[in-house]
């Protein structure tokens, strides 16, 4: 009987050993990937690097400035588009929590957010890049944007909920009407969340590559007209890394440095921002 | 008279508020139905001239305009299982980890912001750090095992594959864990059970169908997945002969090809995409009421 | 006290700093049941709960003193070896939905990987579902999930399984706060009857389940042990004036 306990408690142990080594060792490549990141991207990173252009093979020095201004130009388009429509479709879904039309939406919401990316870009393309017939900052913008989309109307819908009854029923009963109720109550009082919602959406946004192939593309120039193809941090990232070139590779990795900075920095924010402005009921 | 007529006014804004909610809901719907219309509408020549033949056919070939995809569906399946095999283990190991033996304190908030920090890398800087981690390591082991060393393949996507899937099957993993009830735990735990007998006789048990789902969500993310694959796949178009071939996967190929695809080339990798898309759609849709099923569950069984 | 099943001496226990348990002492004949009674909150839950140790399953928690389980020491044994010799039924019938009834009644062997025959098994079964009042009722479904009895018979199931472990001390934590009056009343009238085999350990906030089921009773205030004795005796003549004031209602 004693050994019998014995073995179970060794068993108990061992089981332990294992979850704990193994959860550990899925840690091992965050690891390897900071430390190549910063490695090989800290030592490019310097005034040049960001702050000029491209150049061609052959030329050395040259930059990824067009590259991070063309990043926060796509942000800023696809938050234009997303914004004001996902944060409306949110309240809609929050305040029809029954309804047909509601769990319809729900559920396309479910499917848009995991639609894969390339399949974006391919819609992305056919609808913007081939009417207009050129790749542009636009057509990368409305394909970041659908990404965005879904992320913005579920935490919107999330974290209106989670708001007590009473504060509209409060407002209400004030003989607030009830669209005043939503906008200047229930809303401000949701804003921590959906601010969150945003700032998450928008770091996932910022590293995708695959939707912007074949429609922002990508552009050794500086261009701030979006109706022309624009570069960005990723793409720079996939040209450099899938070129034959040494000193391409390592600025490919300064290049990555930068992303992982801007989209840990985002992450951070929404933590921050969900932590110290979170109004407690 | 008055008063009636700043009834009416308010009336009108609220109607208009309402109807704004409205619209951008229904236009959500729209989006999603005008996307899977775009697309089958341009895959219209492709289904045309190829039909269903068209996942059986194994040439992909421009030049001779024959067009069969189905190395990239075997590249995509092998790519997508290997990973999940690969990342199970290391997933239901946070999982427990996270959901049952550290639920709170300093060890469990290192890993569980580690595992996010992994989630929020972003696919392309996968990729580029497999070309210049993995490939030489997967060469390294193909010049071993004497098979032809390209470094690149479907053995190295998996790997990239299974590292990007782990924090996202690992989280569903800790929520469906903690969904247990403490009830239950406590039950097996006043009848003499170790952790490791009530992890395994009620915990996984009962988790199932979450976990399940975790499963099926994670291999919906891995068919999906473009860039890392892309880049560490090897780019071959013909029907790969083992697990160390290059090959192609369905993303991988559109991702390759679709920017200078023009006529039927284009048509049939839009094909492609509606097949990505449709199966994508399906296996969220399955997975998430899998999960809403059990957490309306466990609502319950707390009130 | 002779012949006790349960003895607790000097016994306090933490919750991070804050103490909820004062010094208990305290003992348990064989063959009767034994209620701790007392306003919610008043620790008399952490008290069972450390009896079969599992306060121990929560972070920041600490005891002192002594407690004996027919006279081992509770503290030195491995706690899964001491659990088994201690049954519990908890607030709410917790049957597990996993298992048919007839593995929820075995679940303690199955759980501890004890090995027995099928036979040995089913006169287990039998005879647990017998003494728990449950046989007649569910003898021709033992195979289906225990998920469609009613809340008491789901409890009785629940004491079934505990009792199918042979314990030296039935631990019940409030168990018919969660159960009708008419399944109250049937999980009364049983723990009279069990008393033959086992000596039990009550908790309940409801001071006319102890009159009619124990025969001792502890009055528990605050994390200190009022008064103790024969339950008769309490109700009757209690000796502490907090007793007599939480007996005529004046606590709440």
């Amino acid at each position: 009987m004693e050994d019998h306990v014995r073995m179970r408690l060794i068993k108990n142990h061992i089981f332990k050993g294992t979850v704990v080594l193994f959860a550990f060792i899925s840690l091992l490549p965050l690891l390897l990937i900071l430390y190549y990141i910063t490695k090989n991207g800290i030592s490019v990173i310097n005034w040049d690097f960001l702050m000029n252009l491209p150049r061609p093979i052959g030329e050395t020095g040259g930059g990824v400035f067009n590259a991070i201004i063309g990043t926060i130009i796509l942000i800023a388009l696809s938050c234009v588009f997303s914004i004001p429509f996902g944060i409306a479709a949110g309240i809609y879904l929050a305040e029809n929590s029954v309804g047909k039309l509601g769990n319809l939406v729900r559920l396309c919401v479910i499917v848009l957010q995991g639609t894969p990316s390339i399949v974006i870009g391919i819609i992305a393309y056919l609808w913007v890049v081939a009417p207009l017939h050129t790749f542009s900052a636009l057509s990368g913008g409305v394909a970041l944007s659908i990404m965005m989309l879904p992320v913005i109307v579920k935490t919107t819908e999330e974290t209106l909920k989670l708001i007590p009854y009473h504060l509209k029923e409060a407002s209400l009963a004030l003989g607030v009407p009830y669209y005043k109720t939503i906008l200047k109550v229930i809303l401000p009082s949701g804003l921590s969340g959906i601010l969150t919602g945003i700032l998450l959406s928008v770091a996932r946004i910022t590293g995708e590559t695959a939707p912007l192939l074949f429609t922002a593309f990508g552009s050794q120039f500086m261009n701030w007209n979006i109706f022309k193809p624009i570069d960005s941090l990723p793409y720079r990232i996939f040209y450099y890394a899938m070129s034959p070139y040494p000193e391409w590779h390592t600025f490919a990795w300064g290049a990555s440095f930068i992303l992982v900075v801007l989209t840990l920095a985002f992450n951070l924010i929404a933590r921050g921002v969900s932590i110290k402005w979170k109004i407690q009921f | 008279m008055k008063m009636g007529k700043q009834q009416t006014g308010t009336d009108r804004s609220e109607r208009r508020f309402t109807k704004t909610l409205m619209v951008s809901a229904v236009l959500i719907a729209c989006l999603l139905f005008a996307i899977a219309l775009t697309l089958l509408i341009e895959s219209i020549p492709a289904i045309k001239t190829f039909g269903l033949g068209f996942f059986i056919g194994k040439t992909w070939n421009a030049a001779s305009e024959k067009f069969g995809a189905l190395p990239f569906l075997v590249g995509t399946l092998l790519t997508s299982f290997l990973a999940l095999l690969i990342s199970i283990p290391f997933s239901i190991a946070i999982s427990i980890f996270l959901g049952e033996y550290f639920k709170e304190g300093a060890l469990s908030t290192f890993l569980r912001s580690s595992v996010e920090v992994l989630a929020g890398i972003p696919s392309v800087i996968y990729g580029l750090w497999g070309l210049f981690l993995l490939m030489p390591l997967a060469r390294a082991i193909e010049i071993r095992l004497g098979v032809p060393p390209h470094g690149v393949g479907i053995f190295t996507s998996s790997l990239i594959l299974a590292i990007m899937v782990i924090p996202f099957s690992a989280s569903i993993g800790r929520e469906v864990i903690t969904l247990v009830p403490s009830d239950l735990k406590e039950a097996a735990y006043s009848l003499g059970a170790t952790r490791f007998e009530v992890l395994k006789n009620i915990v996984i048990p009962y988790a199932r169908s979450g976990i399940i789902a975790g499963i099926l969500l994670a291999l919906g993310r891995a068919i999906g997945e473009t860039m890392a694959v892309t880049m560490l796949i090897g780019n071959s178009n013909f029907l790969p002969t083992g697990i160390f071939s290059p090959a192609n996967t369905m993303a991988s190929v559109i991702a390759n090809e679709f920017a200078e695809a023009t006529g039927i080339v284009s048509s049939s990798l839009i094909y492609i995409a509606l097949v990505l898309f449709l199966v994508t759609m399906l296996v969220n849709i399955i997975g998430n009421y899998i999960i809403q099923k059990i957490s309306i569950e466990a609502s319950k069984e707390v009130t | 006290m002779e012949n006790s099943v349960l003895t607790v001496e000097r016994f306090s226990a933490y919750f991070g700093d804050h103490q909820v348990l004062h010094d208990i002492d305290l003992s348990v004949p064989k063959n009767v049941v034994a209620a701790l009674m007392g306003p919610s909150g008043c620790g008399k839950t952490t008290l069972i709960r450390c009896v079969n140790r599992m306060h121990e399953l929560l972070p920041d928690t600490k005891v002192a003193g002594r407690m004996f389980l027919n006279e081992k020491d509770i503290y030195t044994m491995e706690p899964i070896v001491l659990r088994r010799k201690i049954g519990m039924v908890f607030q709410k019938p917790n049957p597990f939905p996993t298992m048919s009834i007839y593995d929820n009644v075995i679940a303690g062997y199955k759980l501890n990987g004890i090995r027995r025959s099928r036979e040995e098994f089913n006169n287990i079964v039998e005879q647990s579902l017998r003494s728990a009042a449950l046989w007649d009722e569910v003898k021709d479904y033992l195979h289906r999930k225990g998920t469609f009895l009613s809340g008491g018979q789901q409890q009785r199931l629940c004491i079934a399984r505990a009792l199918a472990m042979n314990p030296e001390i039935l631990l019940l934590d409030e168990p018919t706060s969660a159960l009708d009056p008419k399944s109250t009343s049937q999980i009364e009238e049983l723990f009279v009857e069990l008393k033959n085999n086992v000596t039990m350990l009550l908790v309940t906030h409801n001071i006319g389940q102890a009159a009619r089921v124990s025969d001792f009773t502890a009055f528990i205030y605050l994390g200190e042990l009022i008064e103790y004795g024969p339950t008769e005796k309490m109700f009757t003549v209690p000796k502490d004036k907090r007793t007599e004031e939480y007996l005529t209602g004046k606590f709440g």
